[in-house]
């Protein structure tokens, strides 16, 4: 128990304080005023997550518990918060991305009405909330409650706009597709208390506990935990909600792509990466599942033309590489990666959000180009963030990729070659997407080349913050080969993952090596980047279809048509046979037969009672000599 | 005598009130076919009892049982009784309905 970190609670509870006063207010509340307390709580939420990372640094770790949260028989599950390295660190990427999207928010949703305004802040709070409560948390329990949070919030946030059909029902679609991953999170929960009695991480996350579980044990709560993380994060084969998530307001794809929501699974793996290093099958999933991610997601990025689909699908096979790193074993490179991904993910999805505002809602790419004259801000920040995303040093997702297609290779050069390749269509996608954006000749009707405008401070001073993390966060992860003992984020994580570093005996690659891998991923990604930069700068509206793998991918591999005629349309079929058949026909058909039968036979009954004494009498006899019929002859 | 000859005299008796009390409309008759049934047993439980009693005697080993002859009287009695009150009744029943056909008894029916 410690002192000084016993005031984390803090943290969390500001931004639901703010849900609550927005959400409950709304009517009230200007919208100067909501959106100022909606950003301010998560500010306050900063400075204090800022405190605590320092206490962290200075050593000051450990978990603290406030009350019982379920308390029967031996089970005890305690309502505490954990206050690691490794929580310090996302409470930092949460707040601090958070409280830029707030303040950017608040430019950007200016044109909704003030109740609607404030029931947007509310929300989110409440997300920055669930998050927080998600990575503080000090047990399964408690980080359950906050991965259900961001799945709620999530489909709010997405159906925001609920009077479309469609974007209500990509809410009902990222919720349901969540429910499905969470399913597995909570087995793995009860599984951890069937065979240890605990779900606190302390507890169960220690090599002596570990003891207790067998190797089945581990693989099965390991793939469980898998399940839940590929819901959150959007891998294989849950990803199809997060291109969907697109329908609610930009800056609400920023904090689930950037700060909150997708980094979920990547934080529970990381979080629970002994058990992943005693599970060699585990691993070997997770990698696996990370790299097709990977892999497919780049390849529909390749063919989107609306800007924000092609930010998701992005933001998919991004979070493939962060697998890709779970099941390598490098988990400092995952969370490097998801630190940087934060940074230029939130600034791409703010500077998209830009565009779309001065492009008064459009976002099809085909029909922008040449915005680089009217938004200068908005341009270099942009630029920058594809820098980064590409992988072209010294942007800081060069550090975080590197690390992870290095450690890729030392467990196998197939998983460097895929991974090299994604890299490179990353690479070609985003600059494409750059090209088409902002270079070349505008593409869109005169009233909205008229309208074109640089977005007002509120939300470019955000975009500036975010480029100079883009640019300069990688320097945290210097990698070994330049300069020595240049990693600090490696050596402050350190503790986190002593154990499953000890169980995982890294070997490390020789120096020729590692700059020959480097060399290759950085040629390859500036080869892409310069194809896509020539194609498409001086792209012009096409109409020709797109034939063969082209229309597949623009199509995104038809999984969702896949996932329809394989999950939904049968499931519809199913439920119309048990609707039509089985209900109506049959428990219908044995409730109403029932009624019918009785109907039926009592109005044949009905003429034994006929009134006439003699008759009565008959039947007397009659019964009593069947009676005496009975008892003596048979 | 042979106890066969009492059981099939009662037999008779019993199934002639039987009949009667199903075909027979008026009333009276009915009674009497109910009286009959209980006379038929009546004699049958005399009949018994004396055949046991013989066979008792036989024996030599227990004295004369003289239980069902005196059930007998106790039906008597309650005979006695159950004609007073049936007839009290069939009398209103006249009063009622100028007749003792007991078909007119199916009014409770509606």
């Amino acid at each position: 128990m410690n002192n000084a970190l016993q005031i984390s609670w803090l943290i969390p509870i500001l931004p639901l304080i703010g849900f609550l006063i927005n959400g409950l207010g709304r009517k009230q509340l200007s919208k100067s005023a909501s959106g100022f307390l909606g950003s301010a709580v998560v500010l306050a939420s900063f400075c204090l997550s800022l405190w605590v990372f320092f206490q962290v640094l200075s050593g000051n770790t450990g978990t603290v518990q406030y009350f019982d949260f379920i308390h029967v028989g031996k089970l005890n599950i305690p309502f505490g918060f954990k206050i690691d390295q490794l929580s310090a660190l996302f409470l930092l990427i949460i707040t601090g991305i958070g409280f830029l999207i707030h303040v950017y928010s608040i430019s950007y949703m200016h044109e909704e009405s003030s109740a609607d305004f404030a029931k947007y802040f509310s929300f989110m709070n409440l997300f920055v909330f669930s998050m927080l409560l998600l990575v503080m948390a000090e047990n399964y329990v408690v980080m359950y409650i906050g991965w259900e949070g961001v799945g709620i919030c999530s489909y709010f946030l997405i159906g925001y706009w609920f009077k479309n059909k469609d974007y209500t029902d990509a809410g009902k679609k990222a919720f349901i597709m969540n429910r499905i991953g969470d399913l597995g999170f909570l087995l793995a929960a009860f599984w951890f208390i069937a065979k240890t009695g605990s779900v606190s991480f302390d507890k169960v996350l220690t090599p002596e506990a570990v003891k207790l579980l067998s190797n089945f044990d581990i693989t099965a709560i390991t793939l469980l935990l898998l399940v839940g993380a590929t819901g959150k994060s959007a891998q294989i084969p849950l990803f199809t909600w997060l291109p969907d998530a697109m329908a609610g307001p930009t800056p609400v794809s920023a904090l689930i792509h950037a700060a909150t929501m997708v980094t979920a699974g990547v934080y529970m793996i990381a979080r629970t990466n002994l058990l992943y290093s005693l599970s060699p099958i585990s691993q070997s999933v997770v990698a696996i599942v990370g790299l097709v991610t990977a892999v497919l997601a780049a390849t529909i990025a390749l063919k989107q033309n609306d800007i924000k689909k092609v930010l998701a699908y992005s933001t998919v096979s991004q979070l493939g590489y962060m697998f890709l790193a779970l099941g390598v074993g490098a988990y400092t490179g995952a969370i490097f990666h998801v630190m940087t991904h934060a940074f230029f993910k939130a600034l791409l999805f703010l500077g998209a959000g830009s565009v779309i505002h001065a492009m008064s809602g459009q976002q099809d790419m085909r029909y922008m180009g040449g915005l680089k004259k009217n938004m200068p801000i908005t341009h270099i920040t942009f630029l920058l963030a594809c820098f980064a995303i590409a992988g072209i040093p010294p942007f800081s997702g060069f550090f975080s990729k590197d690390e992870i297609l290095a450690a890729a290779f030392s467990r196998s050069p197939i998983l460097w070659v895929v991974g090299v390749l994604t890299a490179v269509m990353t690479a070609f996608y985003m600059f494409r997407l750059y090209a088409m954006t902002f270079r070349g000749n505008f593409r869109g009707t005169t009233e909205q080349e008229h309208h074109l405008h640089e977005s007002p401070s509120a939300m470019t001073v955000p975009l500036i913050i975010l480029a100079i993390l883009s640019v300069v966060g990688g320097f945290v992860g210097i990698p070994e080969v330049f300069t020595a003992n240049g990693h600090q984020l490696n050596n402050f994580l350190e503790p986190v993952f002593r154990e499953s570093n000890k169980i995982l005996a890294v070997h490390p690659l020789s120096h020729t090596t590692e700059y020959t891998l480097m060399a290759v991923s950085v040629v390859g990604a500036l080869i892409g980047l310069w194809v896509a930069w020539r194609k498409f700068s001086a792209y012009q509206i096409s109409t020709a279809p797109e034939t063969g793998l082209g229309k597949i991918l623009a199509n995104k591999w038809y999984v969702d048509e896949l996932y329809n005629a394989v999950i939904t349309r049968p499931m519809h079929a199913f439920g119309d046979f048990l609707g039509n058949v089985v209900d109506k026909k049959g428990i219908d058909g044995i409730v109403n037969g029932i009624g019918k039968f009785v109907n039926y036979g009592s109005r044949q009954v009905r003429w034994l009672q006929s009134g006439q004494v003699g008759a009565y009498i008959l039947l007397m006899v009659l019964g009593i000599l069947g009676l005496f019929i009975i008892q003596l002859f048979l | 005598m042979d106890i066969k000859a009492y059981i099939a005299l009662s037999l008779i008796l019993f199934c002639t009130g039987i009949v009667g009390v199903l075909v027979r409309r008026n009333a009276i008759i009915i009674f009497m076919c109910i009286e009959l049934m209980l006379n038929s047993v009546n004699l049958l439980l005399v009949a018994f009892s004396k055949m046991h009693a013989v066979s008792a005697a036989a024996k030599a080993s227990s004295t004369f049982a003289a239980d069902a002859q005196i059930f007998v009287f106790f039906i008597m009695v309650v005979a006695a009784a159950e004609v007073s009150v049936g007839l009290a009744i069939i009398v209103m029943l006249y009063r009622n309905t100028h007749s003792i056909d007991i078909n007119f008894l199916n009014r409770l029916k509606n």
